[in-house]
Formats: C-alpha cells, sequence, structure tokens
C-alpha cells in the first residue's frame, strides 16, 4: 500500500489506517489525567488543610509537635514533586522501585500514582491558597454557634474553597491532559506514543502530529468548557423564590411550639 | 435574686505591647441587658469577642454560671449556649438562608433534621425572615443578612446573647428593622450585652450601661445613671458628642 501524494489524502490514510489505535491512545489519555487529577484533588485537599491548620498553642505538646513533623513531612513531599520534572519522576519511580526495592510496578499503577502524586503538590498549595481566600468572619460565625475546628472547615471552609478553586482545578486537568505523554517513556500506550509509532511507520511525522494535535485540542476544550457548567453549578441558583408569605401553613407545625415543659422552664429560669 | 449569669474579674488583653483592655470587671445576671458604650478602639468590641473567646485574653477570669471558661477544656460546647450576632453579619455564604440556621443544630446540637428545621422556621418567621428560605446571603440586604444572622444566634437557645455593633454595618434605612428585632428579644427576657453606637436605642432597653474608655470601664450603672446623671468628665462629654445634649 502506497502513500497518497497529497497531504490531506495523507492524514485520511492514516485515519483510516490508524484512527481507532490513535483514539484508543486517546481514551488513555484522559483516562490517566481525569482519574489523576481526582486523586490528585483529594490528596491536595487533604494536605492543604493540614498545611492551613494553625498550631495553637493551647494544644498539648505532643499534639504540638505531631503536627509540625507532619508539616515538614508535606513540605518536604510539596517541594520534592513540584520541583522535579514529571518525566524524571515517572522514570526514577518506575524504574527506581524495581531496582531498589525489587517492587514491579504495572505501567498502570505508575502512571496514576505519577500523574496524581504529582497534581497532589500542586494542589496542595492551591487549596491552601482557597482556604487563606475566605475571609475569617466565615470562621468566627462558625465557631460561635459552636463548631469546632474540622467541623468548621468541613462544612463552610472547604466548600467556599473548592468553588473559588474550580479554575484552577481545570488548569490543572488541562495540563494532566497535554503532561501525560511524558508517560510514553515508561511505555504507557498514551496518544503522544501511538502518534511515535504512527508517524515512525511512513515518516509521517507531520502528519501524524497535526492529527494528534487536533485531538488534544479538542480533549482540553469540551473537558474546560464542561468544568465551567460545573463551576455554574457550584454556585447554585441565580435566583431564588420566595416561599409562601401565608404564615398559616406553617402554625401548625410551630403553634405547639415551645413545649409546656420548655415554656415552664423558662419562665423558672427568669425568675 | 437573679443569679449571675457572666462575671468577668480583672480581664486583662494585650496585642503584642498594647494593652487593649485593662483589668476589666463588671456582672451580667440573668435576664440583664447590658449596654457596653464607648469610642471607637477604647476595647468594646475586643471585650466581647473575650467573652465568646474569639480572643484569648492575657489574664483574668470569665466565669460562666461560676465556672471559669478559661479552664474549660470544652470551648465550642461553652460558645454553643453564648450566642454571638456580629458587625458584618458573617452568614455562610455557602449555605442558604435555613441551612445557615439549620447547621448550628444538626451539626452542634445534634438535633435531627426535621426538628432542626422545625427550630430554625420558628426563629426564622420570628425575625421576619421565613419568605426568604430560600436565598442565599448574597442575595439579601444586610438588614435581612442580620435578621437571618440573629435567627441562627437564636435557633441554639443560648443562655446569653452577644452582639457585637449589629447595626453599623447597615444603612440608616435598615437599622431600625434590625433594633426593633432585637428589641422584641429584650421583651421576652433574654439575657443581652450589646456593643453599640446607637444610644438611644442603649438608653431605651438596657438595663445595666457600662462606659469604656481606653481598656477601662470608667463607669457603670443603669440606664437613668449614665444617660441622665454622668459623673465621670469623659462620659459626659461622650454622651453630649453622640446625644447632642
Amino acid at each position: 500500500m502506497s502513500l497518497p501524494g497529497s497531504f490531506i489524502g495523507r492524514i485520511i490514510f492514516i485515519i483510516q489506517k490508524y484512527g481507532l489505535s490513535m483514539l484508543k491512545g486517546a481514551g488513555t489519555t484522559l483516562n490517566i489525567a481525569i482519574v489523576g487529577t481526582i486523586i490528585g484533588c483529594i490528596i491536595g485537599f487533604i494536605v492543604g488543610t493540614i498545611q492551613a491548620t494553625p498550631i495553637n498553642k493551647k494544644n498539648s505538646i505532643i499534639k504540638r509537635i505531631f503536627l509540625r513533623v507532619i508539616k515538614v513531612l508535606m513540605d518536604i513531599y510539596v517541594e520534592v514533586f513540584r520541583g522535579t520534572p514529571m518525566m524524571v519522576q515517572a522514570m526514577f519511580l518506575f524504574y527506581g522501585s524495581a531496582v531498589l526495592f525489587n517492587l514491579h510496578m504495572d505501567m498502570w499503577t505508575a502512571a496514576y500514582f505519577i500523574v496524581s502524586i504529582n497534581t497532589g503538590a500542586y494542589m496542595a498549595e492551591t487549596v491552601r491558597g482557597g482556604i487563606l481566600s475566605i475571609p475569617d468572619g466565615q470562621t468566627e460565625g462558625a465557631m460561635a454557634i459552636g463548631m469546632n475546628y474540622v467541623q468548621t472547615m468541613f462544612y463552610v471552609i472547604l466548600p467556599q474553597a473548592l468553588r473559588n478553586i474550580m479554575p484552577q482545578i481545570g488548569n490543572n486537568l488541562i495540563i494532566n491532559i497535554k503532561d501525560t505523554c511524558v508517560l510514553s517513556v515508561i511505555g504507557v500506550v498514551e496518544l503522544f506514543f501511538v502518534t511515535k509509532t504512527v508517524s515512525g511507520a511512513y515518516y509521517t511525522v507531520f502528519e501524524a502530529n497535526t492529527i494528534t494535535m487536533a485531538m488534544y485540542l479538542f480533549m482540553t476544550v469540551i473537558l474546560s468548557k464542561l468544568l465551567r457548567v460545573i463551576e455554574k453549578k457550584l454556585n447554585g441558583p441565580e435566583n431564588y423564590s420566595l416561599s409562601t408569605t401565608d404564615t398559616l401553613a406553617y402554625t401548625s407545625g410551630l403553634l405547639k411550639y415551645p413545649s409546656k415543659e420548655e415554656q415552664h422552664e423558662k419562665e423558672y429560669n427568669r425568675n | 435574686m437573679r443569679k449571675n449569669i457572666i462575671e468577668i474579674k480583672h480581664l486583662k488583653k494585650s496585642f503584642g505591647n498594647h494593652e487593649v483592655l485593662k483589668d476589666i470587671d463588671f456582672v451580667v445576671k440573668q435576664g440583664d441587658v447590658t449596654s457596653i458604650i464607648g469610642a471607637s478602639g477604647s476595647g468594646k468590641s475586643t471585650l466581647l469577642r473575650c467573652i465568646n473567646l474569639l480572643e484569648t485574653p492575657s489574664s483574668g477570669e470569665i466565669l460562666y454560671n461560676g465556672e471559669n471558661i478559661l479552664l474549660s477544656k470544652d470551648i465550642p460546647a461553652y460558645r454553643a449556649k453564648v450566642g454571638m450576632v456580629f458587625q458584618n453579619f458573617n452568614l455562610f455564604e455557602n449555605m442558604n438562608v435555613l441551612q445557615n440556621c439549620m447547621i448550628g443544630l444538626t451539626k452542634v446540637l445534634k438535633l435531627d433534621k426535621e426538628k432542626a428545621k422545625q427550630e430554625s422556621l420558628y426563629f426564622l418567621e420570628k425575625v421576619g425572615m421565613l419568605p426568604y428560605i430560600n436565598a442565599k446571603p448574597r442575595q439579601l440586604s444586610g438588614g435581612q443578612k442580620q435578621r437571618v444572622a440573629i435567627a441562627r444566634s437564636l435557633a441554639m437557645r443560648p443562655n446569653v446573647l452577644l452582639f457585637d455593633e449589629p447595626t453599623s454595618a447597615l444603612d440608616p434605612q435598615m437599622v431600625g428593622e434590625v433594633l426593633s428585632v432585637i428589641k422584641s428579644l429584650v421583651e421576652e427576657g433574654y439575657t443581652i450585652i450589646i456593643v453599640t453606637h446607637e444610644m438611644a436605642f442603649a438608653r431605651d432597653v438596657s438595663s445595666q450601661v457600662v462606659f469604656m474608655n481606653d481598656g477601662v470601664i470608667l463607669e457603670k450603672g443603669t440606664s437613668e445613671e449614665i444617660f441622665e446623671n454622668p459623673k465621670n468628665d469623659k462620659t459626659k462629654e461622650f454622651l453630649k458628642r453622640f446625644m447632642n445634649y
């Protein structure tokens, strides 16, 4: 089978012959990027929340030392994974774990692991920033009704922080879609790996990469639009409806309130 | 004889080497309405925040029902019994009006959802915010937000209510609606400590007025004693400025 003469012809030829394996590669790319981003966000939320936890002088000395040690360990984690290239990390972990610990990670585990742990390192700082961006008044409001630190974080601060850092999560997802191509160095058959094979087979580097560019762009544009939709959902409805102003509708449940005992107790307390 | 619900003894608070509160002493009895008045920067808000332990006092004692809460292990449990209403409302922006009121009941007091909803609706009706239960805080006016914040505090069934300049962030038009809600609480016999610049209001509702200046209590007494017959020169001067005597 010979190659068509024109550029468009060659592109159609490649799509016919390798379209399916390229799609499969794109699927692998998406799979690793999305799973990696989700796990990375979870890591980021845990690390970022702990990093944002103030060390209270009132806590016992053991608790304070424990928290400080954890914070130092997390600092090291963030600095190491943010400060070295993901490609090198992939080589180091995939081949290093085999040599050093005789631990043979399969490719998928390694791929998920590397993308997650990388995203986690970036997200940790993002989440910390998100938490710091919430006004102190929110924390004070929560503490004033008797919430403890964990409840305050979980119900009040983190949901608002999540909304604020959604654009950054989107950024990370898109970066991950593109950066999974470095995983080809450990033999993960994602989109870039397939492209290399295809372009090598017929020396059609330009044509194969044109298709790949279009596929990457398609994935990132669709996902960024999708994230906008999610963002809007998190904002909640723009409008609200007044609930019935006919208070009689409620009184059936409220008339009994407060109960006789409670009223009695109140009278008693007042005297 | 009404019992002492809050007693403050030799309370001091410094930020660095700036002493904001210098030896504060006063007593709040059950059912008292105590107004704390004074110029900006005199330490009124800091005092109120110390009572709720949002600021940790440098020294002294705060007794709640005779027990020193500075030694208490369970501060959240204490805060749940002492409601606080802030100048800037501090409603939870990620929840609607009803959820704002319910969250403390379900998560702190561990009431079941239905009961929490009933309680919340009861108090939202009381402050006239029942129609707005589905609205988010950002969709409300300042006065409405403050009324929701009051309902949120009331729903916890607190033994003491602290108001930190509840009308200072409001338009003059909305001040009235919030003050009338607070007034109704006074009539119901709530124990209230309020930091305010609304002198006429303080004069009308207070059973005890505390005048603070530069971190100390210069004068305290009944509403008549302070407003009709102030003894300290600084008090006189302050009231003159605020009430156009």
